[in-house]
C-alpha cells in the first residue's frame, strides 16, 4: 500500500480532516493518556496530514488511547482527532490480518488502573 | 428614433489584445438606431472624452454607448461627459468588454464575437431610455449616536466640533463604555480613566450634545437626511435636571447586596446608584428591581436624604422623538459568556476569571482597590496562567465560540501579564496561545518587553482543562515546542473569552434595515474603500459594532465616520438615484407583495380614487415608492405578480431588449 493511497484511506474512514487544524494543541493539553503515548493527539493529525503514517501504525501509542474522546469534545476546530488515532488503529489491524490481540497477551498488559470496559472494547477492536 | 453613438475603448491593450476593436466599432454601425461608430486607445482620457462631446454635436446624438470597462470603473465619468455635451447623463450605456470579455477570454475571434453581442445590447437598451433627473430632498441638520461608549463618543464630538448638534443615546445610565472599566491601556500604558473622563466631561459641557442616557432607540422611521426615532427614556426615578449626584442617597439606601455590574458582580452595590464616580451624566439611578420602595412601598429612605429632593418614585418610562439627518451606530461589543466552556472551570471556581474582570481586579477603582487578590478568599495569587482564545478562532460548526480572532485579546493579555509581573515580582505568570497577534503601531515591541524584560512565561500551546482542587487549580495545558504536556498548581487562571457585538445590535439593524453578517457585525458598504458607512445610506457605523476593534482604531473610526456625517448635514438638499421603482397604479392591485420584500421599507400604500368610464369613483390601494427611500435594487419588480412595479432605467422593456439582441 503506497501512502498516497493509505493516506486518502484513512481521511475517508475517519471524516477528519487535518487541514482545520490551527495547531492549538488542545487536544493534547487535553489528553488523560499523554504521559504514555509516544505521540500524541495534534502529532497524530499533523503526521498525518504530512503522510508520515508508518510511524504511527508502528507506535504503541495506538494502543494508549483511550477513546475517551475529550480532543473531540473540546477541539475549537471540530478537527476530531480521536477518530484519526481509530482509523490508524483500524488500518495497523487490517494490515495484521490476524488477531491482533490475543488472550495470553493481556494479563501482561494490565494493573490496578486499567478499567474492564477497555478490556472489553479491546477484543473487540482487536480480535477477528 | 434615437441618434445613437457607439465608442470602442482599446484601453491600451487590456481591451485591444483580446478583441478586435475596429471590428466591434464597424459591427455595430449596423444596429438599428446607430449613426456614428468609431474606436479609440482611452476613451476615458481627456482626447477621447472630447471626441465623444464632438460627435455629440456633429452628428446630433441623443444616446451614447461606449464599450470600455466595467461601468463601476467609469459610468459616472461619461454621464458627467455626456452632461457636458448637453445630453441628459442617464442616455450614456456602457457595455463592458473588458472584465466580463477581453480579461476573460484568451482567443481574439471568441472575444471580439462577445464584445459585439454585449455592445448590441447595450445599443437596443439605449433606443428605449429616457432622460432621467434625480429627485432631491431636504437634509436635518442633526446626528443621532447610538451608544456611548468610547466610540460614540469621538463620533459625537467630531460632529459637534463642526457646528451640527448631536444627540447620545446611551443605555446604561451613564456614558464611557467598557473603555471606562478598564485600568490600563495598551501599549503605552496610560490610564484608560485619565484618558477617558475628560472626554466624557467635554461630552457634558458641549452645547451641541444632548445625552439620553438610560434610554434606548425604540423606533427609527424615514431615510436617508429625514429620519423620525422614537427614544425611549426609560425610567431612572431620579430627577436628571435636580439630581446634583452628591450620593447622599447611595450612602443612606438600605438595599446594598445588588450584584454590581460595573464590577462585573464581583463585589456589590446599592438599590439607588451612581456607576462611578466620574460618571456622566453624574446622576443617581433606582433599580427597580432591587429598590423596596418601588417593590412594595416600604423604605423611602433615599427621599428623605436627597437635600435637592430629585427622588420621584413615580416617575415613568418617556418617549421622546425627533429627526435626525444622519444615524451613527456604535453599539459596540460583550465578552461572549463562559457558560459552555466547561473545561476551564469559569462556573465552579470564582479564581477562574475573564479578562475584563481581571481589569476591574486590576483598577484601583474596582473591588479590590486595584490590589491583585483572588476572588474565592483575598489571597495575593502567586501563580497566574491566562488563556488565549478561549471562544475565538472556533470551526464554523462548533456549538460554541467565534470563527473570527476577537483581534484585542493577544495585547491586552500581554498587557495585564507584564502589569502583574511589574507590580508583584514573586508571580509566575504564564501565558498559553496559539498565535500571537501583534499587528499594531509599537505591539510586538510591547509584547516583546512582556517576555525579555518582565519574565512572562509564553508557551505556545493551549490549556486542556482546569480542575479545582483544595485552593489550587490544576491547569493541565500542552507546551507543543517542547512536546510536553503541562501540569501547573495555579492560583489564579484569566480567560481571554471572544467578544462579540451586543444583543441589541441585531434589533437595532432591523430597525435600521442596515445589513449585518452572521456574526451580527454590522456590515461596511464597501470592506475597503466605504469602511464606515451602511450600505443603507445615511446610516454610519463606529467601533466595535463593525467589528472587533483596539481603542486607537476604534477612534480612528470613529472620527472617520463623523467626517461622513458632517459631509452630509453639510448638503442643504440630497440628490437621489433617479434609477428608482415607481408603480403602475393602473396596474397595481395593492397585495402588498413588493412592500415584503422591499429590504429598504421604502413601499407605503395609498388608498387613492379612481374615476371609472360611468363616472363612478372607485377607492382602489396601490402601492406608492418613497423616492428618496428606494435604492433602486429591483426586487419589487420581481416580486410584483401584476407587472405594475418598473424600475426607472432598468425597465423590464429595457432588460427584454438587451436580452433579444443577446439572443438574435
Amino acid at each position: 500500500m503506497n501512502n498516497k493511497y493509505l493516506q486518502e484511506d484513512l481521511l475517508r474512514m475517519s471524516g477528519v480532516n487535518p487541514k482545520k487544524c490551527m495547531r492549538c494543541g488542545k487536544c493534547s493539553a487535553t489528553c488523560p493518556a499523554y504521559d504514555e503515548m509516544e505521540y500524541h493527539p495534534h502529532q497524530f493529525v499533523s503526521m498525518v496530514e504530512n503522510g508520515d503514517i508508518e510511524p504511527l501504525i508502528n507506535s504503541d501509542s495506538l494502543y494508549k488511547c483511550l477513546t475517551c474522546f475529550a480532543c473531540v469534545d473540546r477541539c475549537p476546530r471540530g478537527v476530531e482527532p480521536a477518530k484519526l488515532v481509530e482509523a490508524v488503529r483500524l488500518a495497523a489491524v487490517r494490515r495484521q490480518g490476524a488477531n491482533h490481540l490475543k488472550a495470553d497477551m493481556v494479563p501482561d498488559m494490565l494493573d490496578d488502573e486499567t478499567p474492564q470496559q477497555l478490556i472489553v472494547s479491546a477484543f473487540r477492536k482487536y480480535s477477528k | 428614433m434615437q441618434r445613437i453613438g457607439v465608442f470602442v475603448c482599446w484601453c491600451g491593450s487590456n481591451i485591444a489584445g483580446t478583441v478586435d476593436v475596429q471590428a466591434v466599432s464597424d459591427a455595430l454601425k449596423n444596429e438599428p438606431g446607430v449613426v456614428f461608430s468609431t474606436n479609440y486607445q482611452y476613451m476615458c482620457s481627456q482626447a477621447g472624452q472630447d471626441m465623444i462631446i464632438q460627435a455629440v454635436k456633429e452628428h446630433n446624438l441623443t444616446g451614447i454607448v461606449v464599450c470600455s470597462c466595467s461601468p463601476r470603473m467609469h459610468e459616472a465619468t461619461f454621464r458627467r461627459t455626456a452632461q457636458a455635451a448637453g445630453l441628459n447623463p442617464y442616455m450614456v450605456e456602457i457595455a463592458n468588454i473588458r472584465e466580463q470579455c477581453s480579461w476573460v477570454h484568451k482567443d481574439i475571434p471568441i472575444g471580439t464575437e462577445k464584445a459585439i453581442i454585449l455592445g448590441k445590447a447595450a445599443v437596443a437598451k439605449v433606443n428605449l431610455n429616457t432622460p432621467l433627473t434625480p429627485g432631491e430632498s431636504p437634509v436635518t441638520k442633526r446626528a443621532l449616536v447610538i451608544g456611548g461608549g468610547i466610540a460614540g463618543i469621538q463620533t459625537a464630538l467630531d460632529i459637534a466640533d463642526a457646528g451640527f448638534p448631536v444627540d447620545i443615546v446611551e443605555k446604561k445610565p451613564t456614558i464611557g463604555g467598557k473603555m471606562a472599566q478598564l485600568d490600563k491601556t495598551f501599549p503605552t500604558l496610560d490610564c484608560a480613566a485619565c484618558i477617558l473622563t475628560p472626554k466624557m466631561v467635554d461630552v457634558a459641557q458641549n452645547g451641541k450634545i444632548r445625552i439620553f442616557s438610560y434610554s434606548e432607540v425604540t423606533d427609527v422611521k424615514g431615510f436617508v437626511g429625514n429620519f423620525d426615532v422614537t427614544i425611549k427614556k426609560n425610567a431612572r426615578y431620579v430627577k436628571e435636571d435636580i439630581c446634583t449626584g452628591c450620593g447622599a442617597c447611595v450612602e443612606k439606601c438600605p438595599m446594598k447586596k445588588v450584584p454590581n455590574e460595573f464590577n462585573l458582580g464581583m463585589d456589590n452595590r446599592s438599590a439607588i446608584y451612581i456607576p462611578f464616580a466620574q460618571a456622566v451624566p453624574k446622576v443617581a439611578t433606582i433599580d427597580p428591581n432591587a429598590c423596596n420602595m418601588l417593590k412594595n412601598g416600604k423604605c423611602g429612605l433615599c427621599a428623605r436624604v436627597c437635600a435637592a429632593g430629585a427622588i420621584d418614585y413615580t416617575q415613568k418610562d418617556e418617549y421622546i422623538e425627533e429627526k435626525y439627518g444622519a444615524i451613527v451606530v456604535a453599539t459596540g461589543f460583550n465578552p461572549i459568556s463562559m457558560d459552555k466552556f466547561d473545561e476551564f472551570a469559569y462556573n465552579q471556581s470564582k479564581d477562574v476569571i475573564t479578562s475584563l474582570e481581571f481589569e476591574r481586579l486590576t483598577n484601583a477603582a474596582g473591588p479590590t482597590a486595584g490590589k491583585l487578590l483572588r476572588p474565592s478568599d483575598g489571597k495575593h495569587p502567586h501563580t497566574i496562567v491566562f488563556v488565549q482564545c478561549v471562544g475565538s478562532r472556533c470551526d464554523a460548526c462548533a456549538e460554541k465560540g467565534k470563527e473570527y480572532c476577537s483581534k484585542i485579546c493577544c495585547m491586552y493579555t500581554a498587557k495585564h501579564a507584564m502589569l502583574t509581573r511589574d507590580k508583584y515580582p514573586d508571580t509566575d505568570v504564564y501565558v498559553f496561545y496559539i498565535d500571537v497577534r501583534t499587528p499594531g503601531k509599537n505591539f510586538d515591541e510591547f509584547y516583546r518587553r512582556a517576555v525579555e524584560e518582565y519574565g512572562v512565561h509564553y508557551v505556545k500551546g493551549m490549556v486542556g482543562k482546569v480542575v479545582p482542587e483544595g485552593d489550587k487549580l490544576k491547569v493541565q495545558a500542552s507546551d507543543l515546542l517542547s512536546n510536553k504536556q503541562l501540569h501547573i498548581d495555579a492560583d489564579l487562571v484569566v480567560l481571554a473569552a471572544a467578544i462579540e457585538p451586543d444583543k441589541s445590535a441585531r434589533p437595532l439593524a432591523t430597525m435600521l434595515t442596515a445589513s449585518m453578517d452572521t456574526n451580527d457585525f454590522f456590515t461596511e458598504a464597501h470592506p475597503k474603500l466605504r469602511p464606515v458607512e451602511s450600505p443603507t445610506a445615511g446610516v454610519f457605523l463606529s467601533g466595535a459594532c463593525q467589528g472587533p476593534k483596539d481603542i486607537p482604531e476604534t477612534v480612528s473610526q470613529a472620527g472617520a465616520a463623523a467626517s461622513k456625517v458632517i459631509g452630509l448635514l453639510a448638503k442643504d438638499k440630497l440628490t437621489g438615484n433617479p434609477c428608482i421603482a415607481h408603480s403602475n397604479e393602473l396596474m397595481c392591485n395593492g397585495c402588498s407583495s413588493c412592500e415584503r420584500v422591499c429590504p429598504y421599507g421604502a413601499i407605503t400604500y395609498e388608498d387613492k380614487e379612481f374615476r371609472m368610464p360611468d363616472r363612478t369613483t372607485l377607492v382602489r390601494r396601490i402601492a406608492v415608492v418613497n423616492p428618496a427611500v428606494c435604492q433602486g435594487c429591483g426586487a419589487c419588480t420581481v416580486a410584483c405578480p401584476s407587472g405594475a412595479m418598473d424600475l426607472h432605467g432598468f425597465a423590464s422593456g429595457q432588460i427584454m431588449a438587451e436580452v433579444d439582441a443577446i439572443c438574435k
